[in-house]
C-alpha cells in the first residue's frame, strides 16, 4: 500500500503549505527563549532563520515541530490553527525537520533507516519490496546514498543527504533545516543546497533553514526572518538586503569585520615537536601513520583537510584520550604524555571538537565545568583536596561575564546550552589562563554565528601574538587561510603539503586534500 | 554404567548429550538478554529471574502435575521480574548494574523463600523427546533424550535474528537501544519498547529457569543456578548482539560445563574441581579477550551501559 503511494506523489505536483508562527513565546524557566516571535513561510520558498548563538532558532523550530510545548502563540497551516504536540503531528500537516545533530541510527543501513522513519510501516517487513520500492525513490530524490551501507560508515555529507531525503521520502512539504551545513565541505554544502534549491524553485518543497552562513543565504535564499535575543528583529527579501544590513539585524548594530593583525616574534623556538606518530581508529584501522610536525612559539600551524583523515585521532592523541601506538610527542623537547601534570606544567590547553562529548561533563553545571581545569589548586581548593566553592561560583561568573555565556544561570546543566554557547563555555576555560603556552584547536568555530567567529579568531590571534604555540586543526579552509602562519594538509593519516602561508597554493592544497 | 561400555568414546557422546542439556538454560537466558541488551539496557538480574523460574516451574509442576503449566508460570513470574526491573531502571539517575544486582538478589531470596518447601517433594517432569531410537545402544539413547524446551530454543535463535532485521517492532528495538535520540525524534516510545523487551527477554530467562528444574538437572535446590544467569550474560557479548551466535555460544558453555562429569563418568576423577570450573574459566576468557581499550566492541547497541 505504501509502495503506490509513492508512486504517486512523485507524478502530481502538490504546492506546499503555508506556515506562519504568530507571537510565539517559550519560557524555560526564569530565561523567555522566545517572546512574542512571528514568522511567515510562502509556499515554494526558500527562507532563512538568522541569529546570533543563543537566538532562539532552535527553540523556534522546535516548538513548530511540537517537541517543545510553546507558552503562547499559533503555528497556522494553510490558514487553520493546528495544535502540534509531537513531530508526527507536524509530519500529518508536511512538515519535517532535520536537526542540528543527526538522527539516523548508526548501527542500520541506509534501508533500514529510510524504512524505520516512516510513520506508517506494516509489522512485517517485505525487504524485496521495499527495496525495489527505495530504489525507485532514489531515482527521483535529489541526492543519492548507497541504499545497504551502515549509516555508521558513512561520510558526514552523506549522513546530511540521508537526514534530508529522509524528509522527503516521508514527503514533507516543508522542510526545516538546522544548521545542516555545519558538518559539510564547502563544496559539500554547495552540492546539497543547490539541489535543494532546485526542488523549491519547481515549486514543490519549502524550506526554512537555519544557517550562520552569509554566503548561503545569499546564495541560496529568497527571504529572510532574524531573531536577537529571543525577540523578532525583522524580516525582508534576500535580494534586497546587504551582508551588512543582515548583520545589522542580528546584532543591532553595524559592525566591520576586524583586520588581522599578526606581530612579527624576533626569537621563536618549538613548543610542540610530534615524530613519527602512528595511532589507531576505533575499529583498529591505521588513523596516523608516521605523522611529524613542529610548532613554533607564537606561530599558528593550520592543518587542512577532508574530515576522516586522522585529524580527530591527532587531536584525541594530544589531548591523552587516545593512546598512541608509535612514535613520541615532545613539549618543550620533554617528552610529553598528556597526564594533567604535564598538561599544567607544560601549560598545555585544548579545544577540541564536539566540546559538549570531548570537553564537559553534560550533567555538571556550567560553573562546574569551567572549573574542571583549576578545583584542584588554590584558590579553588585547599590544599588540593577540599573546593572552596564560593571560589569557584566567582570564577565562573566572571567568565560567564566575560566569555558572554548566554546561560539561565551558573548552575544550569551545560548540556541544556545552545551549541554554540557549550563551545564558549570550553573557550572560556581554556584561554582563560594567563600562563598558556600551547594550544591546540580542533574546528573552534564549528557552529558559531558571525560576531562569536570574529570573537574567537581574535583570541586565537591574540594568544599567538602573545607568542603561544598554536595548532589550529579546521575544515574551513578560509579561516586556515586567514589565521595560520604555516598550512598543511593532513591525509590518510600524514601530513602531504607544507607551505608558509604567504606562498600557499589554493588550487595545490584543494588537490592534496583531495589525496592527490 | 552403559557409558563404561562404550569407553572413551563416551565422553564426546556424554559431552554432546551435556551440551543440549547443560546449554539449553544458557541459550533461553542469552537470547532472552540479547533481546533485553538489543534496546539499550542490561539485565544482570537474569539471575534471579533464573532461580525464580526454576523454582516457580517445579513448584507449579508439582502442585498440579503438569510440567507445561510449570513452565508457563516460570514464564510468568520471570516477567514479573522483569516488569520491576523494566520500571526501576526507567527511573532517572537509576543504574542498570546496580538494580540489575538488587535484582538477583531479590529474585533469589524469594526462589529460597517460596522454594523451601519444595526441594524434598519430586515433581512430574517434562517429557522429553527421544532421538535416539535408531541406536539399540542405550548411552546413545540416554544422550538423545532431548528436551523441548532445547528444541523450542533452536528455533527462536532464527526466528529473533528475522525479528529484529524484518519487523516493524524489531527495528524500533533497535533503534531505540543504538541511539534513543534518533528513536525519540521518529516519535518511537523508548520506555515502551524497553518495557517491552525487558519483559519478554524475562520471560525466557524465567523458561530457562523451568529447563534447570523441569529437565536437567531436574531437581530444585538453591545452587541449582550457579551463576549461569550472570555467565548467559557475558555470553551475550561473546556473542556480538547476535541470537544465531548466542545458539553457538550457549552450546560452547553448555559443552564446557559437561566436561567434569563427562571426565568423572569414565572414571578420571582428577581435577574433577577444575573441570568444573570450566564455564568460570571461559567466562573470564572471552572477557579478557574481548576488552581491549582502544577498540569498541563491534555490534555493540550504542545506548548500551550510558544513562539515557
Ligand atoms: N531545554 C532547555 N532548557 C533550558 N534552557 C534552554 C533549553 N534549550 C535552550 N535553552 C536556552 O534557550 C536559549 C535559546 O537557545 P536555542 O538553542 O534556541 O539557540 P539557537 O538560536 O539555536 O543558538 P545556536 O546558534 O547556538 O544553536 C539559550 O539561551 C539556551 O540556553
Ligand atoms: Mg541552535
Amino acid at each position: 500500500m505504501n509502495t503506490t503511494l509513492t508512486h504517486q506523489s512523485h507524478t502530481e505536483v502538490l504546492v506546499p503549505p503555508e506556515l506562519e508562527v504568530v507571537r510565539m513565546t517559550k519560557k524555560f524557566g526564569h530565561l523567555t527563549a522566545l517572546d512574542d516571535v512571528s514568522l511567515h513561510l510562502r509556499p515554494g520558498t526558500f527562507h532563512a532563520l538568522l541569529g546570533e548563538n543563543g537566538a532562539g532558532k532552535s527553540t523556534l523550530v522546535k516548538c513548530i515541530m511540537g517537541f517543545y510545548r510553546p507558552d503562547h502563540g499559533d503555528v497556522i497551516v494553510d490558514r487553520h490553527s493546528r495544535t502540534i504536540d509531537s513531530p508526527r503531528d507536524a509530519h500529518r500537516y508536511g512538515i519535517g525537520m532535520v536537526y542540528q545533530h543527526f538522527t539516523s541510527v548508526p548501527a542500520m543501513t541506509v534501508a533500514e533507516n529510510l524504512v524505520l522513519s516512516r510513520y506508517e510501516t506494516s509489522n512485517f517487513i517485505n525487504w524485496k519490496q521495499e527495496l525495489q520500492a527505495l530504489d525507485t525513490f532514489m531515482e527521483t530524490a535529489p541526492f543519492q546514498v548507497p541504499l545497504s551501507t551502515p549509516v555508521s560508515q558513512l561520510a558526514a555529507g552523506q549522513k546530511q543527504k540521508l537526514e534530508i531525503l529522509k524528509q522527503i521520502y516521508l514527503k514533507a512539504r516543508i522542510l526545516i533545516l538546522d544548521e545542516p551545513t555545519s558538518v559539510l565541505t564547502p563544496q559539500e554544502a554547495d552540492e546539497v543546497l543547490g539541489l535543494l534549491r532546485e526542488t523549491v524553485t519547481q515549486g514543490r518543497l519549502s524550506v526554512l533553514i537555519i544557517s550562520h552562513k552569509f554566503r548561503e543565504v545569499t546564495a541560496f535564499c529568497d527571504e529572510i526572518t532574524v531573531l536577537r535575543k529571543g525577540k523578532f528583529a525583522g524580516t525582508g527579501l534576500v535580494k534586497n538586503l546587504s551582508i551588512a544590513d543582515m548583520s545589522e539585524m542580528m546584532m543591532g548594530e553595524r559592525r566591520q569585520p576586524k583586520p588581522v593583525h599578526k606581530t612579527t616574534h624576533l626569537q621563536q623556538n618549538p613548543i610542540l615537536q610530534i615524530q613519527q606518530l602512528h595511532a589507531h581508529k576505533d575499529n583498529g584501522a591505521e588513523a596516523l601513520a608516521g605523522l611529524s610536525l613542529t610548532v613554533q612559539s607564537g606561530e599558528i600551524l593550520g592543518i587542512a583537510g577532508i574530515s576522516g583523515n586522522g585529524q580527530r585521532e591527532l587531536v584525541e592523541v594530544l589531548a591523552g584520550q587516545r593512546p598512541a601506538t608509535q612514535g613520541q610527542i615532545l613539549v618543550n623537547s620533554e617528552v610529553y604524555r598528556s597526564t594533567r601534570a604535564e598538561m599544567y606544567r607544560h601549560r598545555v590547553y585544548t579545544l577540541p571538537e564536539e566540546p559538549l562529548r570531548n570537553a564537559c561533563v553534560p550533567h555538571m553545571s556550567v560553573a562546574e565545568n569551567l572549573a574542571l581545569r583549576t578545583f584542584d589548586r588554590p584558590p579553588q581548593s585547599k590544599a588540593g583536596v577540599w573546593l572552596v566553592l564560593k571560589m569557584i561560583r566567582q570564577m565562573a561568573a566572571g567568565l560567564i561575564d566575560t566569555f558572554k555565556i548566554k546561560t539561565p544561570s551558573a548552575e544550569t546543566p551545560v548540556g541544556n546550552l545552545s551549541g554554540g554557547n557549550v563551545q564558549r563555555t570550553v573557550l572560556a576555560r581554556e584561554l582563560s589562563s594567563e600562563r598558556i603556552q600551547l594550544l591546540i584547536a580542533a574546528n573552534p568555530c564549528f557552529g558559531l554565528d558571525f560576531a562569536a567567529v570574529e570573537d574567537i579568531h581574535g583570541q586565537i590571534l591574540a594568544a599567538r601574538n602573545q607568542n603561544v604555540a598554536v595548532l589550529l586543526v579546521s575544515e574551513d579552509l578560509d579561516e586556515l587561510l586567514k589565521l595560520a602562519d604555516r598550512i598543511t594538509v593532513m591525509s590518510e593519516g600524514r601530513l602531504v603539503y607544507e607551505s608558509a602561508i604567504a606562498e600557499a597554493d589554493f588550487a595545490t592544497i584543494g588537490r592534496s586534500m583531495a589525496g592527490h | 554404567m552403559a557409558t563404561e561400555a562404550l569407553g572413551w568414546l563416551g565422553v564426546p557422546l556424554a559431552i554432546a548429550a551435556g551440551t543440549m542439556r547443560g546449554g539449553t538454560p544458557f541459550l533461553l537466558v542469552s537470547l532472552g538478554e540479547c533481546l533485553t541488551e538489543k534496546s539499550g539496557k542490561i539485565n544482570l538480574g537474569l539471575e534471579g529471574t533464573l532461580l525464580t523460574g526454576a523454582m516457580t516451574a517445579y513448584a507449579v509442576s508439582y502442585l498440579t502435575q503438569s510440567p507445561w503449566s510449570g513452565v508457563i508460570a516460570a514464564g510468568l513470574a520471570g516477567m514479573v521480574l522483569g516488569f520491576i526491573h523494566a520500571w526501576l531502571t526507567q527511573q532517572p539517575r537509576v543504574n542498570d548494574v546496580a538494580v540489575g544486582i538488587a535484582m538477583i538478589i531479590f529474585g533469589s531470596g524469594i526462589a529460597f523463600f517460596l522454594g523451601k518447601p519444595f526441594i524434598q517433594p519430586s515433581a512430574p517432569q517434562l517429557a522429553t523427546l527421544a532421538l535416539g531410537g535408531w541406536s539399540a545402544n542405550a548411552s546413545v539413547q540416554e544422550a538423545l533424550r532431548i528436551s523441548p524446551l532445547f528444541i523450542i530454543g533452536v528455533l527462536l535463535a532464527p526466528t529473533l535474528t528475522w525479528f529484529f532485521k524484518s519487523t516493524r517492532w524489531g527495528l524500533f528495538v533497535r533503534a531505540v537501544g543504538d541511539s534513543p535520540d534518533a528513536a525519540l525524534a521518529m516519535g518511537i516510545s523508548i520506555a515502551k519498547v524497553r518495557m517491552l523487551s525487558i519483559v519478554a527477554g524475562s520471560f525466557l530467562a524465567g523458561i530457562g529457569g523451568a529447563s534447570l528444574s523441569l529437565y536437567y538437572p531436574g531437581i530444585w535446590s538453591e545452587r541449582i543456578s550457579s551463576g549461569q544467569g550472570l555467565m548467559a550474560v557475558a555470553l551475550v557479548i561473546f556473542a556480538r548482539w547476535q541470537p544465531i551466535q548466542c545458539l553457538y555460544a550457549s552450546l560452547l558453555f553448555g559443552g564446557a560445563q559437561a566436561l567434569g562429569p563427562a571426565l568423572q563418568s569414565i572414571g578420571i576423577t582428577q581435577g574433577y574441581y577444575l573441570f568444573n570450573a570450566a564455564p568460570y574459566i571461559l567466562t573470564l576468557a572471552i572477557m579478557i579477550a574481548t576488552c581491549s581499550p582502544n577498540r569498541k566492541i563491534s555490534g555493540a547497541p550504542g545506548a548500551l551501559g550510558t544513562s539515557n
